[in-house]
């Protein structure tokens, strides 16, 4: 039998009659619940688990896919109106998506997310099902060094591609670093920056920094704003619908960001957010509107909003063939097999070909639901708009603090997402980036693990690094993107200056 | 802007609130620095162990916060908002309520508090209202998630008469 033929007899289990109930139940909670503000995907999959406890483990998976879909769709709902993303690979969403619904375009900026997202996960699903062998082979002949050339390159291009300054990008993403080296060193055990204080060995909580920063920072510096700041949250005016302008810009950063975002999602390292990054990065140099992006363009949502999505199809490849979680969302999934004592790997692919292609096969079907779903009430996602500020604000702390006290709770971690909080109110008064410290925080401890790895192979040569030619070209590239943007910037500084006294006067 | 000691426009006056940022930077530097000192013998064959990481991170942090110390003498930065700290005291002073009472009263009543410091924090500062909206609605979320939902709430008074 060839891949074909698995997916046709995946496609005959998944259109059971139960099962597609099951897949509809899925995608309804996961949009419901990933639609929280302050509960992405990651959570979402988390805090439904166990209503999956009680079927058989075909039906529970599949209603397990249909939940993964579902809170990607709803985790970007939430991004683009309420910008407070629950997981890291939302984050490039709510960068341009906010800024859009701001501007009063929050209808397009959901449109182009939800067909994007349908589009991204059509096209990687399929794909996952018939390069998935493919792809692992080429991403296992990366090694430690290019995984470190990979992650420093992301580094990069997050903390130069955003804000207006290469010093406050870095600033923020040393922070990330300083945050993330907390808690207990994976190879060696020994504890780090914990000072002795139990709720710190296990780190810092991705989660509880990206809530912390984004729902309380923004929250703080919006209830900072006095009167001086914009009234209330701008309503949608017009269609919600896309206009011909849309498509045209958008459709080309769908298939882009598909083409990004799957095979990163499927290499066995990071996770959606350097797809969603990348593509962003993509994006805004292709623009053919380069003044929009930071002011809200609608490709920096419909590209890494597709990267999103496909990167979460492409992080079921490891997981499904290798049974290497690379996500959390994606460890979450793990969790969800081991219950029934499912190993993920390749022997699951031949042991119980019905149960892993009845998976990957209702992913398609979730897909189609997740559209049909979507798009007609994204109407009603626009709508939360329109909840008065304070009731709004009260609303989203209620729930980012849910979230963490649903993960963990104790006042420790409580008192760390206060703290991040004002971090992140500081960070924003003085034009500090937010989204590199996050991502400092989560591929730190991975680029550390590479190149100590890469390291420990070579006895300590750091020369090796370079002698790879892919690993030496992906640092090249880094180099330059850090290079260049602080050229332009320094070649450009005595106007930007003069602007910027001339406008204080 | 008050006048420079330059006749250029370029010119601004040294930024304090960045120059305090440099310090903090510094000694967040220093204090990974310090930390890691502990475990620098720990190198293992390739010389490469748990602190590794750790200086190169505290000597970037350095190397940054003479940066910040550079562009704050420029004034680089760019101009900033004024804030009013009344709003961000009722916010954090919420969050802080909800921290400390939350094992004591549980999550509806803990929440419910926060809740209506934040819509004070907004304009909506008649307490005797928003605090029992704040504490039904959590109550409210309370249900469904730690009651249908199975998720970890803290239970209190409040939260024992319904389950």
């Amino acid at each position: 039998m060839n891949t074909f033929d698995f997916l046709l007899q995946g496609l005959l289990v998944a259109a059971q009659p139960m099962n597609l109930l099951y897949a509809l139940i899925g995608v309804t909670l996961g949009t419901a619940v990933g639609v929280l503000p302050g509960i992405g995907p990651a959570l979402t999959v988390a805090l439904l688990l166990p209503v999956t406890y009680k079927l058989d483990p075909g039906g529970s998976l599949i209603m397990f896919a249909g939940i993964y879909y579902g809170g990607m769709y709803g985790g970007s709902t939430t991004s683009i109106l309420l910008n407070t993303p629950g997981e890291s690979s939302s984050i490039v969403t709510a960068l341009e998506g906010n800024k859009m619904a701001r501007a009063g375009r929050g209808g397009p900026a959901l449109a182009t997310a939800a067909i994007g997202s349908f589009v991204a996960g059509l096209i990687a699903t399929v794909a996952l099902a018939f390069i998935a062998p493919f792809v692992v082979k080429l991403a296992l002949v990366f090694g430690p060094r290019e995984y470190f050339a990979l992650m420093v390159l992301a580094f990069v291009t997050v903390s130069s591609a955003f804000g207006d300054s290469t010093l406050r990008g870095l600033t923020s993403l040393f922070i990330g670093f300083a945050l993330a080296i907390i808690g207990i060193d994976q190879l060696t055990g020994q504890t780090r920056m914990s000072f002795g204080v139990p709720d710190l060995l296990d780190g810092i909580e991705v989660t509880t920094l990206a809530v912390a920063m984004f729902a309380i920072g923004e929250s703080l510096y919006i209830a900072a704003q006095g009167d001086l700041g914009p009234d209330k949250v701008e309503a949608v005016k017009g269609s919600v619908w896309m206009n011909r302008q849309d498509w045209a810009r958008s459709w080309k950063a769908w298939l882009r960001g598909t083409a990004i975002g799957f095979p990163i999602g499927a290499m066995p390292a990071g996770g959606a957010e350097i797809g969603t990054f990348l593509s962003y990065a993509t994006e805004k140099r292709l623009t053919k509107h380069p003044e929009e992006f930071g002011n809200g363009a609608i490709e920096g949502v419909a590209g890494p909003e597709a990267a999103n999505n496909a990167s979460a199809a492409g992080t079921l490849v490891p997981l499904l063939t290798l049974g290497l979680p690379t996500t959390a969302t994606a460890a979450i999934m793990l969790a969800g097999f081991q219950q029934y004592g499912l190993q993920p790997g390749p022997l699951l692919f031949a042991t119980n070909p019905q149960l892993v292609w009845g998976l990957i096969a209702s992913l398609l079907i979730a897909n189609f639901m997740l559209l049909v779903l979507n798009l007609p009430l994204v109407g009603l996602w626009v709508k939360l708009l329109t909840i008065p500020k304070p009731w709004l604000y009260a609303g989203i702390l209620l729930f980012a603090t849910l979230g963490t006290i649903g993960a963990n709770p104790s006042v420790f971690e409580l008192g760390m997402l206060l703290a991040f909080g004002v971090l992140g109110y500081v960070m924003r008064i003085f034009g500090y980036p937010i989204a590199p410290v996050v991502v400092g925080l989560i591929l730190g401890p991975l680029a550390e693990q590479q190149l100590r790895r890469a390291l420990s192979i070579s006895q300590g040569d750091v020369t090796v690094l370079f002698t790879s030619p892919v690993a030496a070209v992906l640092l090249v590239i880094a180099a330059a993107a850090l290079i260049i943007p602080l050229i332009l910037r320094a070649r450009g500084r005595g106007e930007v200056l003069a602007q910027l006294a001339a406008s204080e006067d | 802007m008050s006048k420079g000691h330059t006749p250029s426009t370029e010119t601004r006056r040294p930024d304090r609130a960045a120059l305090v940022i440099a310090v903090f930077l510094a000694a967040l530097g220093g204090l990974i620095f310090w930390d890691a000192s502990r475990l620098a013998s720990m190198g293992g064959y390739s010389g490469i162990g748990p602190a590794t990481i750790p200086f190169v991170i505290a000597g970037g942090l350095l190397i940054l916060a003479v940066w910040t110390v550079f562009e704050a003498l420029r004034g680089d930065f760019p101009a900033r908002d004024r804030q009013q700290f009344g709003p961000v005291v009722w916010i954090v002073g919420g969050l802080a309520a909800q921290m400390l009472l939350l094992k004591i009263l549980g999550f509806s009543i803990a929440t419910g508090l926060l809740f209506a410091a934040t819509a004070a924090a907004f304009g909506k500062r008649k307490l005797w209202m928003t605090i029992p909206i704040g504490i039904a609605l959590c109550l409210a979320v309370w249900l469904v998630f730690a009651g249908l939902l199975q998720l970890s709430l803290p239970a209190g008074p409040l939260e024992h008469l319904f389950w």
